[in-house]
Parts: structure tokens; sequence; C-alpha cells
């Protein structure tokens, strides 16, 4: 007996992407670019949490002015650590491979990244490049900070190759990543997704990756070759046998600097996708934002000597690199004009996301300003390996970026696991955040300024009550930053199902159901508008993602 | 055999074959700025150490290089003539054009590691292995040490070359690529040209001025 079908089911959508196919084996031999982002959320997340908890035991062990919990090598090992899994391992991944991964193909309107088995690639790349480097650590590596500086990385007593080794690893994953996303940008945008009606974010995304592609095989070849000088004693940095030891320096910054720009310019794109949604208001220049981020990823080639006022190099070299970095400063300046432009008059919905903006801005403004000021030689002889250096690079590099990688999980994650998180915590957790962070960095500017060198594990008393304050609040940051991506996990299970589009957003990426079907777009889409205008019905919407 | 369809994420089998050429100029970008890496090193070690420098060069034969220069260069004619080979649909002659070029490739590996036999013998050895008579400058130490790790780096990716175009011979021969679709054929062996071209700058940096 065969049953007629009178009439089509309603709601004849295809299964989501988290439910097209079933067990491990789909996860991992997926080239689906948004099972790949979670598979890079997970990994990403572990490594954050591995690297809050190095800062967490030394600003324990900072506690007293004395040795209390560990010795100097330890925790000299345990600032490395933190330095090398948190910027390698956790900041330059975050937005780009989870975010940009998963946002940048619908953004586009396209199906797929350009190289989708090579985006898997470079997920198992960073994998065994993060295992190689953790392997390290933990096998008694590494104290030379993060930066790796010669001739002390030649002649350190612990073991040294592995880690750079693995860093390497990590940065070809990167590249893989950056020409990804370029390829995809250039050559798959949707019918009528001109360069002019790119989103923002995507807009971003495209810088990064620019910085990402050109910058990462220079860092990678400097760390090998420290990584060399230490076990072979090749003496390619170290002036025992005629070295140049500030050469390293050159070579690292001209990537590393850089990498400020990978960590930061991600975070530039959340936010400039979070303020117009939130304010219902388009961007309030959209040229602006999208040129300036191309501004930032050009003009972040050209200020690496900064990092070197102190090293040797020339004062007119100084000078010329000094004003090269306060155009970085104008550009970001440009950006932070726009998004509060876009604010005013706007019907603001005061949300989860739009709060780690108002901590984005102050973090970023108030960084950026102590950045303008240290670009100066004159006042960065005085600040130059103090406290004052470590807080304006976490004000900057880390709260930006932590801030936006926040806003980033709140704002898409209907998109992503289509359920509503708990916004009652999810203020809460983004207030808390906020605070902690300015807790723990806002001591250290007062540090420095007083004469605190960084990388120091004891110190004269009169340091100590700003040093409580600091591990205080680095500890209300850990917690906070726990509640957050708690109230996120919970609302995987437990939280409401969310409508297609909650935010009432209006760029592309949220025509596509949320969660997105395997294939993002059952026909390839039409752009016939702005990015910000796509204020439609759901049953334009429905119509305008799934004709016929 | 009937064209292939393009990947889900293309529209069409052009863009799809423009999307791989793209991103492989992109990849090709990124090994430059490696290679960059270690041109820039020589550049501010030479500036420091320029008569040390032009005594050390003088000391490398000039026969090795300028020998593997020319078998670099034959490898990369040959390689272009299986790319016509293709074009023209002859899978089995671009195979047997590949497998000359890796031998080619096979060449220069082994006359380099020939040379390499006598910096080891004469003590040409880079940073705190230098022991070489000829030169015991500073300097000179600074020069081989960077003729190792450069040439070093440029014979990995030699050795990563040949392993593409033996790659690209085994799928020839199988009658993988199409005359009129062959884009992943022809980014493979650009690959093997960017690896040569970067030779040429290598060759007079160490050996000629």
């Amino acid at each position: 007996m065969i049953a007629v079908k009178l009439e089509p089911e309603p709601m004849a959508l295809p299964p989501d992407y988290l439910h097209a196919k079933q067990g491990p084996m789909s996860w991992l031999t997926t080239t689906d670019h948004k099972r790949i982002a979670l598979m890079f959320y997970g990994a990403v997340l572990v490594m954050f949490l591995l690297g809050g908890v190095f800062a967490l035991l030394f600003r324990t062990e900072l506690l007293s002015p004395r040795r209390d919990i560990m010795d100097a090598t330890t925790y000299n090992k345990l600032f490395t650590w933190h330095g090398i899994v948190m910027v390698w391992l956790f900041l330059i991944p975050s937005i780009p491979n989870i975010f940009g991964n998963f946002i940048l193909p619908l953004q586009l309107g396209a199906r797929d990244l350009a190289f989708p088995r090579l985006n898997l690639a470079s997920f198992y790349v960073y994998l065994v490049g993060a295992t190689i480097v953790l392997s390290g650590l933990f096998a008694g590596g590494t104290d030379t900070g993060w930066t790796f500086y010669m001739p002390y990385s030649e002649n350190t007593p612990v073991t040294l190759f592995p880690v750079v080794f693995g860093i390497f690893v990590v940065g070809i994953s990167s590249i893989f990543t950056g020409l990804n996303f370029i390829a995809t940008v250039h050559m798959l945008r949707a019918e009528g997704m001109t360069w002019r009606r790119l989103p923002l974010f995507t807009w971003s995304i495209y810088a990064t990756s620019i910085i990402l592609v050109l910058a990462t095989p220079v860092l990678g070849l400097s760390l090998i070759l420290v990584g060399l000088d230490h076990v072979f004693h090749l003496g390619v940095f170290d002036p025992a046998t005629g070295g140049d030891p500030v050469l390293f320096q050159h070579l690292f910054w001209f990537y590393s600097h850089p990498a400020v720009y990978i960590m930061i310019l991600p975070a530039m794109g959340v936010i400039s996708e979070v303020v117009p949604t939130f304010a219902h208001r388009r961007p309030s220049s959209y040229a602006a934002i999208a040129l300036s981020s191309l501004g930032i990823a050009f003009g972040g080639f050209l200020a690496w000597g900064h990092h070197m006022f102190v090293a040797g190099i020339s004062t007119l070299d100084a000078g010329v690199f000094g004003i090269f970095s306060m155009f970085v400063a104008v550009f970001s300046a440009i950006k932070v004009f726009t998004w509060v432009a876009t604010l005013y008059r706007g019907d603001i919905v005061f949300s989860t996301p739009l709060l780690y903006f108002f901590g984005f801005l102050f973090l970023f403004v108030f960084g950026g300003m102590t950045g303008v000021a240290v670009a100066t030689q004159s006042l960065d002889v005085h600040w130059h390996d103090t406290y004052f250096i470590v807080a304006h690079f976490h004000f900057i590099m880390v709260g930006g970026s932590l801030t936006s990688f926040l806003a980033a999980a709140h704002y898409w994650f209907p998109k992503m696991f289509g359920r509503l998180y708990s916004e009652r915590v999810g203020l809460l957790a983004a207030s808390l955040v906020f605070m902690g962070f300015v807790l723990t960095f806002l001591p250290q500017f007062l540090l420095g300024n007083a004469g605190m060198p960084r990388r120091y594990y004891s110190y004269p008393a009169e340091y100590q009550w700003l040093h409580v304050l600091s591990t205080g609040g680095s500890y209300l940051l850990g917690s906070a930053v726990l509640l957050a991506l708690g109230n996120l996990a919970l609302a995987l299970a437990y939280g409401a199902r969310s409508e297609q589009n909650p935010w009432e957003a209006r760029t592309f990426e949220w025509l596509s159901p949320s969660p997105p079907p395997e294939h993002n777009f059952e026909s390839p889409p039409v752009i016939d508008r702005e990015p910000y205008a796509f204020d439609l019905s759901e049953e334009q919407i429905r119509a305008r993602a799934f004709p016929g | 055999m009937p064209a292939p369809s393009p990947a889900e994420q293309f529209a069409t089998l052009e863009r799809q074959g423009a999307t791989l050429r793209f991103g492989m100029w992109l990849f090709l970008t990124s090994e430059l700025l490696l290679f960059s890496g270690f041109f820039a090193l020589y550049g501010a070690y030479r500036a420091t150490y320029s008569a040390d420098f032009q005594a050390a060069l003088h000391h490398n034969t000039l026969a090795y290089g300028s020998v593997n220069t020319y078998v670099l260069l034959t490898s990369s004619f040959t390689v272009a003539l299986s790319v016509s080979a293709i074009r023209r649909g002859a899978g089995k002659a671009a195979s047997a054009w590949l497998g000359l070029s890796a031998l080619f490739g096979l060449a220069f590996l082994v006359i380099k590691a020939a040379e390499y036999g006598v910096h080891i013998h004469e003590g040409a050895l880079p940073g705190h292995w230098y022991r070489f008579r000829e030169a015991p400058t500073l300097g000179g130490a600074r020069f081989y040490t960077l003729y190792w790790i450069t040439t070093g780096a440029h014979a990995l990716h030699v050795t990563g070359g040949i392993g593409v175009l033996l790659w690209l011979a085994w799928h020839a021969r199988r009658g993988r690529y199409l005359p009129e679709y062959h884009p992943t054929f022809e980014m493979g062996t650009l690959y093997w040209h960017f690896v040569d071209v970067m030779w040429i700058f290598i060759w007079p940096i160490f050996y000629l001025t």
C-alpha cells in the first residue's frame, strides 16, 4: 500500500552538521569546516586552561617577596610555559581557527573552505605540534621566556629543541589555515558578494591570514635556528663565534610583532560584528573598519624594532620604528571611533557579547595608549623589561583577544549549537572577567613604573601589596573565565533551543539555519545588498536560503 | 575517461583549477619568506664581515656549485617538457620526463653530499665545529655556518621536491591528469621550479662573488 503525500512536510530542512553523520570517525575524518572548527575549539580550550593554570601557579609564588612554593628555575619555567602555551597554542589559533573556520564560509556564502582536506590537515598538524611542545615542556624544558632570546637560549641547561620544533610545526598549521582563508575569500565568494560587501569579520580574518602566510615562515626559521644552536652549537646567533644576538631579535620580532596583530585583528573583527548587531545599526563607516584592518596588517610589519630600543639599535632607527608603531595606533583609533560611533543613537540591547565589547574597549584603548607611550624611546628606556611592559601587552593583546574570544563564543553560540546560554550568568561572568583582568594588570603598571623588573620570583618588600592585588585579580579572572565557559558548557546540554537568528543580526551568516546543515546552503546563494542589511523576515530568509 | 566534476565547494572545474593555482602561489610566497630569512641573515653578516666572507667564499669549489646549477636547471627543463607532454595527453611520456627530472634532482643531492664530504674533511663546519685552517676567522665561521644551514634547508626542499615529482610521475603514468584539466600536475611542477629558482640565488652568494 502506498501512502500518498498530499502536502510537503512543512520543515523539510536537511539535518544540521552536528547530526548529519554519526560516530567518532565521522568527526575525525571530516572535511566539514564547521566540524573542524569545533575540534579546534576543544583543543584550543585545553591549551587555554593549561596556560591559565601555569599563570595562577606563578602568581601564587609572587604573593610574598621571598621563595614560597617554587625555586627560581621552576618560576622561570612556569612563566615561559605560560607564555608559550598562551601565545602559540591558544591566542594565535583561537579566533581564526575556531570562529574564522566556522563563520568565514557562511559569511561568504560558500559551501566550505577552498581546501577542506588542507583544513583537516591543519588541525592534525596543530595537534602534533602542540603535543611536541607540551611534551618538551613537561620533560623539564625551557626557561628562556617565550621570546627565546640569545645567547641565553643557546646555553640554558634545560631542553629546548622539542619546544621550538613543536612551535615550528604549529606554525605550519597556521600557514595552511591562512592560505586556505585567503584562497577562500578570493575564489569562493557567492555571486554578488563583492569585496565591498564582505562582512567586517571576514575582512579582519583576511588581513590576519596575510600576516600568517608572510610572517610565520620567518619565525619558524629563527626558532629552528635557536634550537639548532642549542643542540649542535651552530652559533648562528652566538657572540662567542662572531654571531649577533640582536639579529635574532630582529628576525624574531619581524614575525612576532605582526603576530600581535594576528591575535588582535580577529578580535577586532568579532567586535565589528557584535557592535552593529546589538546596537541595531549599520557600522558607522564600513570602509574605515575594513581598510584599517589592512592598514594594521601592513603597518604591523614595519614596527618590530620598537622591541629593541635598548638592545643597541641606533637612535635614528629607534625613532623611525617608534613613528611606524604610532601609525598602527592611528589605524586602531579609527576602529575604536567607528565602533563607538556605531553605538551612537543605536537601539542598544545590553547583552553578554556587548558587555565583553565594553570591557574590550577599555582594555584596548588603555593598552593602546600605553603602547604609544612605550613607542617613544625616552619613556621606553625607563619601562623596558619592567612590569609596565608586561601590563601593557597583557592589556592590549590578551585583554583585547580574550574579551573578544569570549564575545565570539557567546555571540555565535546559537549559530554553532542552536541553543541559548543563560544571559544572566553570561553577564555576570563578563563583568567578573573584566574586573579580574583589571585587578590583575593595573597594579602591574604601577609596579613597573616603580621599577619592578619582569621575570623575577622575588622582590623588595615594598612591592608586596601590589603583587597581592595582582594575584588576587588573577584568581578572580581565572574563576570568571571558568564561570563563562561553564555557562556555555551547560547550555550545550540544557540550553533552550535557539531561533535561527536570536540576536536579530543583519549579517549573511544568520540566513542559514542555526545550526547550519552540512553543506551550509542548498543552492548557491546570491547576495544582493550591503553586508549589514539582511534584516528580513523569517519567511523571506528561508525562501532565500532554500529556494524551492 | 570522463571529465572530472568539481568538488562540492566549487561551481565549475575552471574555478577549482584557478583556486588550486592561487593556493599554490600563496604557498610559494610563504616559502619565499622562509628563504628570505636565510638571505637576510647572509646580508646582515656579510655587511659585518665583508672581507672574511669574500675570502671564505673563494675556498668554495666553484665547480661543485656550477655543475649543480647546471644539473638543476636541466631538471627544470625536463620538468617543463613533462608539462607539455601532459597537455598533449601523453601521460607515459610525462611520467618518463619526470622520472628523468627526479634523477637529475638525485644527482644534485649526490654532488652536494660529495661537496659536504670535502667540507667535513677540511673542517669547514658550522659554529663551534669550525676548524677550517685556510680561513681561520670569525667571518669565515659565520660564512660556513650560513652555508650549511642555507644549502641544507635547500637540500631538504630538493628532497621534498623529488618526492613530489615521483608522486606526479606515478599518477601521470596511470592517466590521472587530463590534457584539459591538470592543475595538480602543473602546481607540483611549479614547486620544483621554485626550488630551482632558490638555488639560482644561493649559487651566486656562496660561490661567485
